[in-house]
């Protein structure tokens, strides 16, 4: 598959990179080249295999390790917000959103 | 044209557990700002979620109430939801896709025309998000992130629900049942019930689905209802007028009652779903089940039904009764060792009169002043004669206000009923010779005198003559 202009820019939004018009072409064609190994790896037959979750899932019996519902973090946000650019009210600030 | 109005009902329950789903931080409510978020909360380089054993077994418990163990996924996987939000540090929000913890199981509601089914698409696990404060920041936005990996179930309905009601009704069955089983709080002024509908609209009839909204920001029972009844009618009105439905969310604003447009639907793949590689498949195992089944108490159906079929109690009666676990908890301490008749008339007692007083007074059965034991005695007093229900009422206004038994109230106040024969009709011979009037009426077929006569009686009993008996007497004496 290749990408179109418009499912380029597309992407490049929801992923939040600002990509220049004189750009375009060439970040199309190093992602279209990226597309094209996976459609080489989706050329696989792989019906009838269990889709894996994890690349643990086919080499370990492995699972999720859980831990015991217990509060073991203490009120750290002093260290934490000394690298914070604003902090008011012990908030971090950030530039104005409104959905 | 007849419409039909078709919702389905997204909730997020917040899990009652200590710390975070993915870090051990604290979950209290009301901390001051940022003081319970920890490294993994604010997605500090380098760390790494660890799962609360604790939100998946409340996950488990809700999948046992609502299907039991063959709705429960023995293996589920987290997924990485990516959208970019200041509140949401990671960039991407820990939530389950494809595979989560819970797929189907159903909750039974009462509707006006009966009881319905209502199918549950799933239920998963996944993290809230941190809070966004827009005033009063110089132009600036202030992030608190202590709610940032909250436990949340979200529980997705099918599209089952017609109409605001059924979706209410729906909605309240649900926080009975997550608090029920001891899940969540069901507080929704501290958002730890949230609901969002979806609402579309068809001509009666039609088989496919129309276009859907979401509608967000439900906090309450009621504008819920407002919100669905606002949404359907702004629906139907598009397509009156020929215009079409878009897919959007919406948000309900209560103080001007409508829905206004908040985002076009971003299509499901633009979050990018994929597992998230920080974590493996979450496999529950039989033993896990078996045991977390073991410890859930009894369920509101079960115990509705045990109620009506081995108690003998009216259906309404139980399911007043079983709308909140710890009021039908009262209702067995007090039924514990009585008389089969006691305990008919205490279910009663408690699902009328208790109630009353508790929506009165605006307070929770666990706070209620009249313990179990005493209504207990107050109902056995009612049944063995000692006295009558009326004066039982103002036996339970005492014990309401000052507390006491209800035998210390009879004794101390001599408020035991009088059943000795001679002492009743030597009352109603003296109300007889002082109404001459009504007993003329009375003997002429005015049968509201006799009415007249024995409010009489029982006011000059100072209302602790059996009325059972001074009907008898008062007949008896009339015919005469």
């Amino acid at each position: 598959m290749s990408l179109t202009p418009a499912q380029l820019q597309r992407i490049a939004v929801l992923a939040r990179i600002d990509v220049a018009p004189d750009e375009m072409q060439s970040v199309a064609e190093r992602l279209n080249r990226v597309l094209g190994l996976i459609d080489q790896l989706q050329s696989v037959d792989t019906g009838g295999i269990e889709p894996m979750a994890h690349a643990l899932d086919a080499t370990l019996p492995v699972r999720q390790r859980l831990r015991a519902d217990e509060v073991t973090e203490a009120d750290r946000h002093d260290d934490f917000q000394r690298g914070a650019p604003a902090v008011e009210q012990g908030l971090y600030l950030v530039p104005k959103v409104i959905e | 044209m007849a419409w039909e109005i078709v919702v389905g009902i997204e909730t997020h329950a917040q899990l009652l557990t200590r710390s975070k789903i993915f870090s051990g931080a604290a979950t209290a409510f009301g901390a001051a700002p940022n003081t319970q978020a920890s490294a993994v909360d604010i997605a500090l380089p380098g760390v790494l979620p660890v799962l609360n054993r604790g939100a998946v077994e409340l996950a488990i418990r809700f999948g046992l109430a609502v299907g039991g163990p063959e709705v429960i996924r023995r293996r589920s996987v987290f997924a990485r939801k990516n959208y970019f939000y200041p509140d949401l540090p990671k960039g991407y929000q820990i939530s389950q896709f494809e595979l989560p913890i819970v797929t189907g199981g159903s909750i039974q509601i009462e509707t006006e025309s009966g009881s319905k089914t209502v199918r549950l698409t799933r239920a998963h696990l996944e993290e809230d998000a941190g809070k966004s404060l827009h005033e009063d920041f110089h132009g600036m936005s202030g992030i608190d992130l202590n709610r940032a990996g909250t436990p949340l179930l979200e529980i997705v309905t099918e599209p089952d629900l017609r109409g605001a009601k059924e979706a209410v009704a729906y909605a309240r069955a649900l926080h009975s049942l997550v608090r029920w089983i001891g899940i969540c709080d069901g507080n929704m002024q501290e958002g730890s019930f949230r609901c969002d509908a979806n609402v579309s609209v068809r001509r009666a009839g039609d088989a496919a689905l129309g276009t859907r909204c979401e509608i967000k920001n439900l906090n309450s029972f009621r504008f819920m209802e407002q919100a669905i009844e606002f949404e359907a009618r702004r629906q139907i009105e598009l397509i009156e007028d020929g215009k079409a439905v878009e897919q959007e969310t919406r948000l309900y604003d209560p103080g001007r009652n409508e829905t206004r447009s908040m985002r076009l639907k971003e299509d499901a793949q633009d979050y990018r779903y994929f597992p998230d590689p920080d974590l493996l498949p979450l496999v529950v195992s039989e033993q896990d089940i078996e045991r977390i089944r073991s410890e859930m108490p009894e369920l509101p159906g079960a115990r509705f039904r045990r109620f009506t079929d081995q108690l003998a109690i009216a259906p309404a009666t139980a399911r007043v009764l079983v709308g909140d676990k710890v009021l039908s908890d009262y209702f067995e301490e007090t039924a514990q060792g009585a008389s089969p008749e006691v305990v008919r008339q205490a279910a009663n007692w408690i699902a009328v009169s208790t109630n009353a007083r508790l929506n009165d007074r605006n307070i929770g059965i666990a706070d209620a002043p009249v313990r179990p034991r005493q209504v207990r005695q107050l109902i056995e007093r009612v049944v063995d004669g000692t006295i009558s229900g009326k004066i039982a009422k103002e036996i339970d206004e005492v014990m309401w206000s000052a507390g006491g038994t209800p035998d210390e109230i009879i004794e101390k106040r001599g408020l035991k009923q009088i059943s000795d024969t001679g002492a009743i009709e030597k009352i109603v011979d003296e109300v007889l010779v002082a109404n001459a009037k009504q007993v003329a009426d009375y003997r002429s077929g005015k049968e509201k005198a006799f009415n007249s006569l024995v409010g009489q009686v029982m006011k000059a009993s100072k209302g602790k003559a059996n009325p059972a008996q001074v009907n008898d007497i008062l007949r008896r004496r009339l015919k005469g």
